[in-house]
């Protein structure tokens, strides 16, 4: 029953796979028929058998008729194959179609205090000039809080600061009314020059209500080095405006007193963006350090002179964010915090 | 400080025109902040009328009104108009003041002719309230009652000073002589240019003698006698109850204070208007002599205010020869007080030591409008000048007279000189000023220079007791010429090290803790001590003056704060949530108190120093978070996943990691924590806080859910635990296995236990285990339970085969069986 290998032969067996092949709708069947189109079990494959019948000066030609018909149906399957994986893979990435709208969480978003993300920006603004940052205790020696800082111990200036005192009193110990304290500090541990600045906690006896808080924020600056004068006390007051308010800040000083400066002024800022329009707005303290502040720390003012400034950071987020009213800043509302993200 | 403008006008010109805004425009130039405006709130018609006849009218209310006929100009009949009236203290002829319709009174009170009680009202007629003038309200003004008959018609306003206003500004602890009118006026005139005409110069001066006058202290404050000066003027044959004039009663009150009597407003008036303080003795109650001194032990004395008041040794006192009759330049004493039957006073203006009269006021708690100038430093050469214009007034308006008594003390004055270079205060502003504004502004604040060289010697004026180092004659010149010419330049600082690690770990904590959902919250550190107690603290720092008894105390923890913050956000609807603080807290155990603290002017020992800054308690700063609610609420496909202890101990490992540190659990019971859930967090050993559940029990106290996560951490010993530089590990590349493990045990042995013995047992070729399920029930003992681990291993410098891995694994069994009994499942 032996079947010659003829061109025939080898026709029909193609035919009969390709037939095979096209019948053939989706990738799944495909793979699982790859055997019977194309594989051992193939019509095509058994025509190899045949092969081994031909006359050895034949063998060649008959070789060369079945590696053609083959490379046909390899093809064509090839051909096929892609196709329907790829229908496959459209399908099945139809099929995985969600809405995105409504999407399970498995994230939290939480949020920086917006005062405490100020503090760190304008900390970021004055160590990008080369300053520094310092810190001190809340809690601190009377000493250091006023009497280094030119607060006579009967000086009615002692009694502008509404200090919380702690028991008992003889024992001197008070919160720190103002970040000076680590003015003092720095310039009894620091070499000279000094430029740092002293952002933190401040406390004084008021009530809380629209516009006051017993506890609140403050940024203090000091540079004490040669040749300081108030010139620099303007420029470095004038970039740090414009830093926080836009191009368009400019800064005002008007004469004023503080103990621990001499000259001392207010300082204003004209605030392009206020809401209702362009305006001055009160920002801060500001002066050329008191000679006895620096004696206080064993520095020579003849050698050395310096400014210091200072300014509210509630203050601040009130007049150039907008915040209405205290109590959203002290009562610890998430609603205050996460509405900022941390855009500061 | 309210400056009438009126007032203000008879020592520097100021236009008819000049608002209080106007004035307080200019003074903020120099350095007087502005408060605000007061009074000028009136404008017309409000004329001078005559009752010509009225008839009173019962009303259905019980009241009686009187309808009045009223001449309010001089002819005609169209001039007379109907008034009703509810006062009842005239009769026809009386000179009234009245509002005719398009007036306004102040308080934005405006007349109109209107219907009432059956009349049309053409216009009313105006008590001394409604005029602003006082607060009398027992009828209308009738203008004889103050001693006026003017012509029928004549502007009332004009009449009594009713358009006068003030300006009000705030005057520095510096400034003391802006207390004053004639202060403010010189200060204007700095700010303005135009001319100051000093008032005291226009003062003609009385002198008296005879009166016995010692003045002696025995204890000096701080090397300085008490009192410098001290002048006494008598005026006798007095009409103490004679009318205070109008416009005195009107300055007075736009300047803030109230009238008392024709005497004592005399002595405020001249007060406001100099700066002086002065106050006057009823000369017939004075028995003998006057002495200044300090008080003696046990001394008593009862003041105006008819409080006895239990004097110090350290209060100076002005003293007749049966005591105290005043707490000297704070408050009189009542025995020798004014009053309406008094014929002769006996008036004191001094100078009193600025720090003995802040010490009285203070520790009498006393700030009198003397004290307050007292304190702030008064013009030394005025004190005679002063007196004088009280006398002259009381001469003048009580039908007083000069009775040749009084004294005069005076020690020898020696004005401060100081000597600057001319160039110093360029220096120092960075504005190039020329010698002849320096010389000039510093004449034009009263101080004498004289020119040697490059140098300045400056006498300051007696009204500028504030000045007494260059840097202060730096500020006279920069405001008088302008801050405004101050240029802008940028000083440029050595290169900086940008933020410690310290600053940095703070930074990289909050925003760990932020990234992964907590929000960060500020809370005040003021708590109970109940509060203080939640956390198992024994003591806190206690404040003398708190805000509100009931938190007078420091925090010791941030999780009593966490608590109140929490309720207070589930109150307003945000149920689910996880806050953070970083913040400080404060230990009662400080190092030792410091009771006589160093002078401020220099720089103290080393030995000192160092006592000082160990006399503040300890004030760690710490991390904590608290959770409760849902950590992630229910959505589509995913069930809600519970807040508690679980994400607590997650922000831990948040914490650590930013720090680079590992950490350790201990499991135990910690006060104001769930028993069962609790542990401390141990880094090399030593405890830096803890982590688990608020104990249900102080949870709903709070109105918080049975649930609360919590942590506290001590960043403060985290980061000084951490390393300064994370040295890197070689990364194993060889091929890995991984093996699965369930080891039953007794379920009180811990995961952390266990897993310490199976990398123990294990050896080095374990790199990384982790718990995957703890199982408990079916199949396994009570009390048991099965821990699965999925552990990877790996060698450094060869292909591991399995046999080693299983090897490491029996090895790593038998240890946790013979530490913990375990045994693997099968």
């Amino acid at each position: 029953m032996s079947e010659k290998l003829t061109p025939e032969v080898v026709a029909q067996a193609l035919q009969e796979s390709l037939s095979a092949l096209a019948a053939v709708e989706d990738a799944a069947t495909l793979r699982g028929q790859k055997a019977q189109i194309v594989g051992e079990n193939s019509p095509i494959s058994r025509l190899n058998a045949l092969i081994k019948a031909v006359p050895n000066e034949q063998k060649a030609e008959a070789g060369k008729l079945v590696g053609g018909a083959r490379a046909k149906l390899n093809q064509a399957f090839e051909e096929k194959e892609v196709k329907l994986e790829s229908l496959a893979a459209n399908e099945a990435l139809a099929n995985e179609k969600v809405d995105m709208t409504a999407a399970p969480k498995f994230l939290k978003l939480g949020a920086r205090h917006p005062l405490s993300l100020l503090m760190d920006q304008v900390s970021d603004v004055f160590v990008g000039m080369g300053w520094e940052i310092a810190d001190g205790p809340e809690l601190e020696n009377e000493w250091f809080n006023f009497d280094a800082l030119n607060f006579h111990p009967d000086h009615p200036a002692r009694a502008m600061q509404d200090t919380f005192f702690v028991k008992p009193v003889e024992n001197h110990l008070l919160l720190r009314t103002h970040t000076s304290p680590v003015q003092v500090r720095s310039l009894l541990e620091r070499e000279l020059p000094v430029y740092v600045l002293c952002p933190g906690r401040v406390f004084r006896t008021d009530e809380l209500d629209a516009t006051h808080t017993p506890v609140f924020h403050q940024v203090e600056g000091l540079a004490i080095d040669k040749g300081l004068t108030m010139a620099d006390l303007r420029g470095t007051l004038e970039h740090f405006a414009r830093v926080m308010f836009g191009d368009e800040a400019k800064i005002r000083l008007r004469p004023s007193f503080f103990p621990f400066t001499e000259p001392s002024a207010e300082l204003d800022v004209w605030h392009p963006d206020a809401k209702g329009g362009p305006r001055w707005v009160e920002w801060g303290g500001c002066g050329m350090v008191n000679p006895n502040v620096l004696l206080a720390a064993g520095i020579d003012p003849e050698v050395y002179s310096g400014f210091a400034f200072g300014m509210g950071i509630e203050r601040t987020l009130m007049f150039r964010n907008g915040v209405k009213d205290m109590h959203d800043m002290v009562e610890a509302d998430v609603r205050f915090s996460t509405q900022f993200g941390s855009v500061i | 400080m309210r400056i009438p403008l009126g007032w203000l006008g008879e020592m520097v010109e100021l236009g008819s025109k000049v608002t209080p805004n106007d004035v307080m425009a200019e003074l903020v130039k120099v350095g007087l902040e502005e408060e605000g405006s007061h009074g000028g709130d009136i404008s017309g018609p409000v004329v001078v009328g005559e009752v010509l006849s009225f008839e009173a009218e019962e009303q259905k209310n019980g009241k009686t009104i009187r309808w009045c006929q009223v001449r309010v100009a001089t002819s005609g009949d169209e001039e007379i108009r109907g008034i009703v009236c509810g006062a009842a203290n005239f009769v026809a002829g009386d000179k009234v003041v009245v509002s005719l319709p398009g007036a306004v009174l102040p308080g934005g009170f405006e007349i109109a002719a209107r219907k009432t009680y059956g009349h049309v009202s053409d216009g009313m007629i105006a008590s001394s309230r409604e005029l602003g003038l006082g607060d009398e309200h027992e009828g209308i003004l009738v203008l004889s009652s103050i001693g006026l008959d003017p012509e029928i018609g004549l502007d009332a306003i004009a009449l009594l000073g009713l358009d006068e206003s003030a300006a009000e500004v705030n005057v520095t602890p510096d400034r003391g002589y802006c207390l004053s009118i004639r202060g403010i006026a010189r200060e204007y005139s700095h700010a303005t240019g135009v001319k100051f005409q000093d008032p005291v110069l226009s003062i003609d001066p009385v002198m008296g003698t005879g009166f016995a006058l010692e003045v002696k202290d025995n204890a000096p404050i701080h090397g300085k006698a008490g009192c410098s000066q001290f002048v006494l003027v008598g005026v006798s044959g007095l009409d103490a109850e004679a009318k205070v004039p109008d416009w005195m009663v009107s300055r007075l009150k736009l300047a803030g204070m109230r009238s008392i009597s024709i005497a004592v407003d005399i002595t405020n008036y001249a007060m406001l208007e100099l700066g002086q303080p002065l106050h006057a003795y009823d000369l017939d109650k004075l028995v003998g002599g006057i002495s200044v001194r300090r008080a003696k032990a046990g001394e008593e004395l009862v003041t105006l205010d008819q409080k006895t008041r239990q004097l110090h040794e350290e209060d100076l006192l002005i003293c007749d020869e049966q005591g105290p009759i005043g707490i000297a330049g704070v408050m009189g004493g009542a025995r020798t007080e004014v009053s309406s039957s008094t014929k002769s006073v006996l008036i004191e203006a001094a100078i009193f030591d600025p720090i003995s009269i802040a010490r009285s006021a203070r520790r009498h708690k006393l700030p009198s409008e003397a004290s307050k100038r007292f304190e702030r430093g008064v013009d030394s050469s005025i004190s005679r000048a002063a007196a004088s214009r009280a006398a002259r007034l009381l001469t003048e308006l009580a039908s007083g007279s000069f009775s040749g008594v009084g004294a005069e003390y005076a020690s020898a004055f020696e004005p401060a000189a100081i000597e600057m270079k001319l160039d110093y205060p360029g220096q120092l502003v960075g504005v190039e000023y020329s010698a002849d504004q320096v010389v000039a502004s510093l004449e034009e604040i009263g101080c004498t220079v004289t020119k040697i060289d490059d140098l300045v010697q400056v006498i300051v004026p007696s009204w500028r007791p504030d000045i007494t180092h260059k840097t202060d004659l730096v500020e006279e010149v920069a405001r008088l010429i302008g801050y405004d010419k101050i240029p802008a330049r940028l000083p440029v600082a050595p290169p900086g090290r940008g933020l410690t690690s310290r600053q940095k770990l703070r930074r990289r904590v909050l925003s760990g803790l932020t990234g992964a959902g907590f929000v960060e919250v500020l809370n005040y550190p003021f708590v109970s001590a109940e509060q203080n107690g939640w956390m198992g603290s024994v003591g806190a720092v206690e404040l003398e003056n708190p805000m509100q008894s009931e938190a007078s105390f420091l925090r010791t923890s941030l999780v009593p704060g966490l608590i109140a913050a929490a309720a207070r956000n589930i109150s307003r609807g945000s149920t689910d949530i996880a806050l953070l603080e970083e913040g400080s807290v404060f230990l009662p155990n400080g190092g030792s108190a410091v009771t006589a603290l160093p002078a401020g002017n220099e720089r103290p020992s080393e030995k000192i120093l160092a006592a000082l800054k160990a006399s503040i308690p300890v004030q760690p700063r710490l991390v904590s978070g608290l959770l409760a609610g849902n950590w992630l609420p229910q959505s589509p496909g995913q069930h809600s996943i519970p807040a508690g202890y679980p994400q607590a101990l997650g922000a831990l490992e948040i914490v650590m990691q930013q720090a680079a540190v590992s950490f350790e659990l201990e499991q135990l019971e910690i006060a104001g924590l769930h028993p069962g859930r609790a542990a401390n967090v141990l880094v090399a050993g030593k405890v830096v806080g803890f982590v688990g559940e608020v104990h249900p029990e102080l949870a709903s106290q709070n109105h918080l859910p049975r649930s609360v996560g919590v942590f506290e951490l001590n960043l403060d010993e985290i980061f000084a635990l951490a390393p300064d530089l994370v040295q890197a590990q070689e990364l194993g590349v060889m091929t890995f296995l991984t093996q699965d493990i369930s080891l039953v045990v007794d379920f009180q042995v811990s995961a952390a236990d266990l897993i310490k013995s199976i990398v123990t047992g294990a050896g080095e070729l374990l790199e990384e285990i982790r718990l995957v399920d703890d199982y408990r029930g079916k199949g396994l003992d009570a009390g048991q339970k099965s821990l699965t681990f999925s552990l990877l291993y790996r060698a450094n410098d060869r292909t591991l085969t399995q046999a080693e891995a299983t090897a490491a694994r029996d090895q790593a069994v038998e240890l946790a069986n013979q530490q913990f009994g375990a045994t693997l499942r099968g």
